[in-house]
């Protein structure tokens, strides 16, 4: 065989093992009703609630549309950096990750194959509040579609690099849950996930400005309440990127495949 | 053509000396069980050989490959049942050997997989629904769905019931059968006594003694002769059994006696694994 031909083969088969672990991800996510309830359903009920409570205008838009864009928000920091969190630590002190590491599974296929099956349930949590927003509260579909896929891909892989940099750091399975929701509802809140913060004391509100989902609530209420490209909130892709890099660097040095509790 | 080649192993985890320099080598085929105590450098020998440790001195080969570079080969032809995992627990069976059928460029069959390691009746039961043999039974499914040459078995029962332990022995030796290599380490005596065609005992990091079973049992150790004589058990340690033995029964003939339940006895395993574990201790005290 020619080293092109070897290439080819290669490429074929490290296709194929993607759309294998796609599948085996997706089946291992949707099999686990607890995953499947918390993960995806949890953000839509939060909307369901909050959109029966909040009335009027807030963001100058009505109030539905904007909480939609809020949970959004939510729904990203809980898939991808909550979510991922906990199944990583999961999985890691379960043994599995070391148990994958002596299959023909190359890792970084493994984690490419993770983080694009935590999109397509993020992507799919956020098709279904759009639906359910239209439903329930007749909110508008977005305009600007290609910037609101943007946005979702840029905050999935911000949330995604802040998932795993906590699975890192977290050390074992007990209590992981705990410590990743004390990080999360707190977040969601200061951020303006779950309604607006301007009428919070200032030193909430300081917090809430170095959060990195406050930004990503920006750029949603850019894109999906005033049909702006997602390319028009620098300031906002600039604080997400310095998070994304901590995340991503904190990741690199202190990531494991190997159970840290003996 | 050696499976494993072991030579100067060393590695230490800051000032613990885990394994200070074993060598051995496994043909293709074998089954060869390292057996010793908790922390006598088992797990992080086997690590080592399954690629997952670096080590800090000596020489290692497996398949032909060293396990820190391995060949894009290595691991499509190693199955490892680890000491300890548990898979995901909503999927059945059958689904999680699919998965790991998936990973393997020339995978056995899943179905065949789930009836050798006999859960073809659970093959669409869920993983948490599985008692504890049965999950383990399941590790060495998905450790032998790529079609391993070398499987490797780190403490495959332990914390099993007597049943289920015998039944894992039946697996472990149709593997044999499958002409797998296999290494097992263990730290029940006779576990590597029934399974084992070389043993190596590993104590604080070295091996203390290596062979087959019989080899293992037939040195060191003297002979054990009992018998009663007035009620009180008589007890004799001796290298020369069969003049021993010879005299003893000759003059209790000569006095028209019988020797009361008389046994001759070599010693087991664990008898000499007990006294390999006395001298090192004994060593150890003198050196104190």
């Amino acid at each position: 065989m020619s080293t092109e031909a070897v290439r080819v083969g290669t490429g074929r088969r490290s296709r194929g093992l993607l759309v294998h672990q796609l599948r085996s991800e997706q089946l291992v996510f949707w099999r686990s009703r607890e995953a499947a309830f918390f993960i995806f359903a949890f953000p839509l009920l939060l909307f369901v609630l909050l959109g029966s409570v909040y009335h009027g205008k807030i963001y100058g838009v009505r109030a539905p549309q904007a909480l939609l864009a809020g949970l959004i928000g939510y729904g990203c920091a809980n898939t991808a950096f909550a979510g991922l969190a906990i199944q990583l630590v999961l999985r890691r002190e379960n043994g599995i990750l070391k148990r994958l590491r002596s299959t023909p599974l190359p890792p970084a296929l493994y984690i490419v194959a993770l983080l694009v099956s935590t999109l397509i349930v993020f992507a799919l949590q956020t098709v279904a509040l759009f639906l359910l927003g239209r439903a329930l509260y007749g909110t508008p579909f977005p305009s600007a579609v290609g910037s609101l896929a943007a946005a979702i891909v840029i905050g999935a892989a911000v949330f995604a690099a802040l998932g795993t940099a906590t699975a890192s750091a977290i050390r074992s399975a007990e209590g992981s849950s705990a410590v990743v929701n004390f990080i999360l509802l707190p977040m969601a809140f200061l951020s303006g996930a779950f309604g607006p913060t301007l009428h919070y004391p200032a030193f909430l509100r300081a917090i809430g400005d170095v959060l990195p989902l406050k930004y990503f609530i920006q750029l949603v209420n850019a894109v999906y309440l005033r049909g702006h490209g997602v390319w028009t909130q620098p300031q906002a892709l600039a604080v997400l990127a310095v998070w994304a890099a901590g995340g991503l660097i904190f990741t690199i040095f202190r990531f494991g495949w190997e159970p840290r509790e003996r | 053509m050696y499976a494993i080649e072991v030579s100067g192993l060393r590695k230490a985890y800051g000032s613990l000396e885990a394994v200070r320099g074993v060598d051995f080598t496994i043909d293709e085929g074998e089954v060869f069980g390292l057996l010793g105590p908790n922390g006598a450098g088992k797990t992080t020998t086997v690590e080592i050989l399954e690629g997952y440790r670096r080590r800090d001195g000596g020489e290692v080969r497996v398949l032909g490959s060293d396990p820190e570079r391995p060949g894009p080969d290595f691991r499509e032809r190693i199955g490892v049942v680890l000491q300890q995992s548990e898979l995901w627990p909503n999927l059945t069976v059958r689904e999680i050997h699919a998965i790991f059928a998936g990973y393997y460029r020339a995978p056995r069959d899943v179905d065949e997989v789930v009836a050798l390691v006999g859960l073809q009746e659970k093959a669409n039961a869920r993983v948490k629904s599985l008692s504890g043999g049965q999950k383990r039974r399941l590790d060495l499914g998905i450790a032998l769905v790529g079609d391993p040459d070398l499987v490797f078995l780190d403490e495959p029962t332990t914390g099993f019931d007597p049943a289920a332990r015998r039944a894992a022995w039946e697996m472990i030796r149709s593997l044999r059968s499958l002409g797998k290599t296999v290494l097992l380490t263990t730290h029940y005596l006779d576990e590597a006594e029934q399974l084992s065609d070389r043993v190596a005992v590993l104590r604080e990091g070295r091996i203390v003694r290596i062979g087959t079973p019989a080899e293992l049992t037939s040195t060191n150790l003297q002979t054990e002769i009992r018998y009663r004589r007035n009620g009180d058990e008589v007890v004799m340690q001796t290298d020369e059994p069969t003049r021993v033995l010879a005299e003893l029964t000759s003059a209790a003939v000569a006095r028209g006696e019988e020797l009361d339940g008389l046994q001759v006895r070599r010693p087991s395993l664990e008898e000499v694994y007990l006294a390999l574990t006395a001298e090192e201790e004994a060593e150890a005290e003198a050196e104190a």
